[in-house]
C-alpha cells in the first residue's frame, strides 16, 4: 500500500467541514467547535513530523481531534472544581407526585440507535459531498445545509438564478445516485 | 403562448419545480402544475421521491458545515502560522 502523503496547504479545503461537523456533534457550540479545529491544525503542523503515513491524513487529524476534545472536557470540569451529583428523583415542586415508574428508560425509545445510524449518515453524506466538483459541492452545502435565500448565494458567488437551479439539480442528482449505492 | 399560461410542463421544468420545492421556493401555481405533470408521468414520479427522500436524509442527518466566513477565518489563521513556521 501506498504510503500516505501530507500537505498541510489542502488541509483546510479538505478537511475543516468534516473535522468540524465531527466536533459539534460533541461540543454543541459553534465556536468552541472552531477553535477546537483550528487547535487541531495547528498541532497537526507542529507534530508533522511524526506522521508515518500508515493512516490517511483525515484519520490522523481525527485522531489528533479526538485529544483535543477530551482535553477540552477535562479543562471546563476542572475549573468547576468538581462534577455535581444529584440523586434525588425529585426535587422541584413542579413534577411534586410523579411516580419514578414513568421516568424510566422507555423501551421503546430508540434514539440511541438512531443517533447511530444519523451518525453513519453523516460519514455516508459527508463522502459523498466530497466526490461532487467544488463548485457544486459549495452551493449544494450553502442551500441545503445553511439554508441561504437563493438570492444571498446567487450575490456572493456571482451566478444568475436558474444557473443555480442547474448546480443544485447536477449536484442532487449524483448525491442521490452515490448515496443509493453506499447507503439505502 | 406565453410561458406563464401553459398547464402542461416538460420534464426539464417538472424536475426544476421539484427541485424548487423541495427548499420551499415554488409558488403555489407552480406546484399545482408540478402535480399534475407528476400524475401522468412516471419518470418524474420517481424522480421526484428520490428527491424528497434525499432531502429527508439530509436534514435527519443533522450536518453541520463552516460557513463560508468561518472557513475564510480559519484558513487566514492557518496561513498564519504556515507562514510563521517556514
Amino acid at each position: 500500500m501506498a504510503n500516505h502523503q501530507i500537505n498541510p496547504n489542502k488541509w483546510i479545503d479538505l478537511y475543516s467541514d468534516y473535522l468540524f461537523n465531527y466536533t459539534i456533534t460533541r461540543v454543541k457550540d459553534r465556536d468552541t467547535a472552531q477553535d477546537l479545529v483550528q487547535d487541531t491544525f495547528f498541532a497537526g503542523l507542529k507534530s508533522m513530523k511524526n506522521f508515518k503515513g500508515e493512516a490517511s491524513e483525515r484519520t490522523w487529524l481525527i485522531s489528533i481531534l479526538k485529544r483535543k476534545i477530551i482535553d477540552h472536557y477535562r479543562k471546563i470540569n476542572s475549573k468547576k472544581g468538581k462534577a455535581e451529583v444529584r440523586i434525588n428523583f425529585n426535587n422541584d415542586s413542579e413534577n411534586e407526585g410523579d411516580w419514578i415508574e414513568q421516568r424510566v428508560a422507555d423501551p421503546f425509545d430508540k434514539t440511541a440507535e438512531n443517533n447511530l445510524e444519523n451518525t453513519e449518515l453523516g460519514i455516508a453524506i459527508h463522502n459523498c459531498i466530497s466526490k461532487l466538483p467544488e463548485k457544486q459541492a459549495q452551493v449544494f452545502k450553502m442551500k441545503t445545509i445553511l439554508g441561504y435565500d437563493t438570492d444571498a448565494i446567487c450575490n456572493e458567488l456571482n451566478i444568475t438564478a436558474s444557473n443555480l437551479w442547474v448546480i443544485i439539480h447536477r449536484a442532487r442528482t449524483q448525491l442521490a445516485s452515490c448515496l443509493e449505492k453506499n447507503w439505502f | 403562448m406565453s410561458k406563464k399560461k401553459k398547464i402542461l410542463l416538460n420534464c426539464t421544468d417538472a424536475n426544476h419545480t421539484c427541485n424548487k420545492s423541495q427548499y420551499n421556493d415554488a409558488s403555489f401555481w407552480e406546484k399545482m402544475k408540478l402535480s399534475l405533470h407528476l400524475l401522468y408521468c412516471r419518470a418524474c414520479r420517481k424522480y421526484s421521491s428520490n428527491n424528497a427522500k434525499l432531502t429527508k436524509v439530509m436534514t435527519e442527518s443533522n450536518l453541520e458545515f463552516l460557513k463560508t466566513s468561518e472557513k475564510e477565518n480559519l484558513k487566514k489563521n492557518f496561513n498564519d502560522e504556515l507562514a510563521r513556521r517556514n
